[in-house]
């Protein structure tokens, strides 16, 4: 069977097939399409391996001005109980009302995520209690969910180099529209909860994922697609720590050829990196449950992410029974296309799923593809931009400012500023060096008045923020590249003259010393000359 | 024929009356009674006390009321979900109409703290049946 290592950094991956010389080539590890990985405990030869299977349910909060069924605002950390309606509060003579917004929002992105979209779909009441559901139940679409069927792709690197990328598919199941619940603070010091109903009712997008994955970084992965197509749709603004997106796992181990084991339900995750860290953590713990004769609970539990580890969730005991029964106040949600379009109905009554889709702005995959096709820059390049907030908006407009190529641009923006901006957690909007700023030095090294050296200097400055330019940098280091070229003929004779035993050795063909002659002109001009001019004076001196 | 999905454990408990054309149905004898382990998972759930013999036999009555819709015959007839169900789906705007009543909402809610309604620490869940002081022990 051919080794599946998709660069599952988890200590329990390995590659099963080793080739005659050992280890299998990079070039045989990079499978694409989706197989499934295949994990076995580091350090054991003998017990037969595990296979890890993760689903993902997903929760992205609709962007929206109002709520799913009532008219009260969508608004983050507004003042406890503000923006709630008598609706939203299940006060008694009140009736929901679908916001055509939530509707529109689900059809783009069970479009982006290839489904097919239910012309068809109904509402169903999900029954549980809890102080911050004041009606008892959720309004959902159990039965009939408005998108079905799709797909989402993304891409592993197979090392942390990532000079390797291999994509991967994970299925979708569904998406449906269903209400928030509110928010409870717990006060354990008074033995009470308050429940603050701001969030009670507003539209969320529940998007289930088919156990397709197999590790924290798949999941993760994959979570970081869907993050950046609802942001580029505008359908969710899916930030997590704002809690606009929240991920469920489940997670399971089996062994190959073996049916799937007992699966626990992994919840309070709260960033994407707290997601890989749990879903490891989760697939050891069953592992090494399972390796000691112990079993699995079909439990849910929560993810500390202090302690990294899992523990089971106090609220949750016992199998839930919500007691599903159909929205007796909703009628069918009726989609059109160009098709069925009814011709004396009011436009404002009409989804059409055409019109959307022919509005659907440029995916990440296709706003990748065009960066690389556009700039020459590598795909993985592409990947680094669209991840980092921002990022492609600030290369592109340096970019506009600078005659530098875009391949070298590249090089500056990902290891010089993104690196930067990474040790010190800056964002790019807080980014001390602005594009013009970069842009401004890029130009010094383009017209050849820096060596890359200096240029790299003057970004150290520049990082401080104290407002002066880079040209000002320059004149105040005495910076700039000595453009006399008879001043540095004669610095290069001086070395020359000064080192008689390397200028033999590169008269008799050794021209790997020329390096260290050319090191010596850089000290004696304190880095002010340029290399490939020194490079040219000293061989034409020795070499004629 | 669909019957109501009141769970899975009372469909066992719902019997067909006879006087249907031409269907065969079991002989109409005693409704069968609700057990102690579907009124322990309703207490579970809906945190209802069923206190003594008459809160039982008022939910035993209730069923044997609901089951008159058996007599009905719905052979190849669609189930309906909702009276509305030809009717459009009314789509609202995306815009705010609503909220800030804050002041109002509290007026009911017996305990507030700062604008907050107070509730009890959590779930806190029931029992087992054996460690309740329920009537249903003694059942």
């Amino acid at each position: 069977m051919a080794a599946a290592v998709r660069g599952c950094g988890g200590v329990w991956c390995w590659v099963w097939q080793r080739g005659a010389g050992g280890s299998a080539s990079r070039g045989q590890r990079a499978v694409a399409g989706s197989v499934r990985g295949v994990a076995v405990p580091a350090g054991k030869s003998g017990p037969a391996p595990w296979v890890p299977v993760v689903g993902l349910e997903i929760h992205a909060q609709i962007s929206s001005n109002s709520k799913l069924f009532s008219g009260s605002e969508v608004q983050f950390a507004a003042p406890p109980n503000s923006a709630v309606s008598f609706f939203d509060a299940s006060l008694p003579g009140t009736l929901p009302v679908i916001n055509r917004r939530c509707v529109e929002a689900a059809v783009m992105t069970g479009l982006a995520l290839n489904c097919s979209i239910n012309k068809r779909s109904l509402f169903d009441r999900k029954h549980y209690f809890y102080a911050d559901l004041p009606a008892g139940y959720q309004i959902t679409q159990q039965r009939v969910p408005i998108a079905v069927n799709g797909t989402l792709s993304y891409s592993l690197c197979t090392d942390n180099k990532m000079s390797q990328m291999v994509t991967k598919t994970v299925r979708i199941k569904q998406i449906q529209l269903e209400q928030d619940s509110g928010k409870s603070l717990h006060d354990d010091t008074r033995s009470q909860t308050l429940v603050d109903l701001n969030r009670a009712g507003v539209g969320l997008m529940e998007v289930v994922m088919e156990p397709d994955m197999c590790c924290g970084e798949e999941a993760a992965a994959a979570v970081r697609e869907l993050q950046l197509i609802l942001q580029m749709l505008g359908s969710s603004h899916a930030v997590m720590a704002e809690g606009q997106l929240r991920v469920d796992a489940n997670v399971s181990v089996h062994h190959p050829g073996e049916p799937y084991g007992v699966r626990t339900e992994v919840k309070n995750i709260n960033s994407i990196r707290f997601l890989a860290k749990a879903v490891d953590y989760e697939i050891q713990r069953q592992i090494e449950e399972l390796e000691n004769g112990g079993t699995i609970l079909n439990e849910t539990r929560a993810f500390d992410s202090k302690l990294g580890c899992t523990v089971p969730m106090r609220d949750k005991e016992g199998k839930q029974d919500y007691r599903f029964m159909p929205e007796p106040n909703l009628p069918p949600l009726i989609l059109y296309d160009t098709k069925s379009l009814p011709t004396n109905m009011n436009h404002q009554q009409v989804v059409n799923i055409d019109w959307i889709h022919e509005r659907l702005p440029d995916l990440p995959s296709v706003k990748r593809a065009k960066l690389v096709e556009q700039y020459g820059i590598l795909p993985e390049h592409s990947f680094t931009l669209l991840n980092e907030d921002g990022l492609t908006e600030f290369f592109e407009n340096v970019l506009k400012h600078t005659q530098m190529k875009p391949k070298k641009v590249i090089g500056w923006i990902l290891n010089d500023l993104l690196s930067y901006l990474n040790q010190h957690s800056l964002t790019v909007k807080e980014s001390p060096v602005t594009s013009s700023i970069l842009a401004d030095l890029l130009n010094l090294l383009e017209k050849k008045e820096i060596s890359s050296t200096a240029a790299k200097q003057v970004l150290l400055e520049l990082w401080k923020g104290e407002g002066k330019t880079p040209l000002e940098i320059v004149k105040e280091k005495k910076l700039e590249l000595i453009q006399d070229q008879e001043a540095l003929e004669q610095i290069c004779q001086a070395v020359i003259d000064g080192q008689e035993n390397e200028v033999m050795a590169v008269k008799a063909g050794n021209h790997k010393v020329l390096n260290k002659l050319i090191g010596l002109v850089q000290r004696k001009t304190q880095g002010r000359s340029n290399p490939v001019l020194v490079k040219q004076l000293l061989e034409k001196k020795l070499l004629g | 024929m669909r019957a109501l999905p009141l769970g899975r454990w009372l469909r066992g408990a719902v019997r067909a009356r006879s006087g249907g054309p031409g269907r065969a149905r079991p002989a109409p004898g005693s409704p069968q009674k609700v057990t102690v382990e579907v009124l322990d998972h309703l207490e579970h759930l809906a945190l209802v006390d069923f206190r003594d013999a008459e809160g039982v036999e008022r939910l035993q009555k209730a069923i044997q009321f609901a089951d008159q819709l058996h007599e009905v015959n719905t052979d190849g007839v669609e189930p309906m979900d909702s009276v509305l169900e030809d009717r459009c789906l009314y789509l609202r705007e995306d815009d705010v109409t609503e909220g800030n009543c804050t002041k109002e909402l509290l007026k009911n809610a017996r305990e507030k703290v700062e604008e907050y309604f107070v509730a009890p620490p959590g779930n806190i869940p029931l029992p087992k049946l054996e460690e309740r002081e329920t009537y249903l022990q003694s059942s």
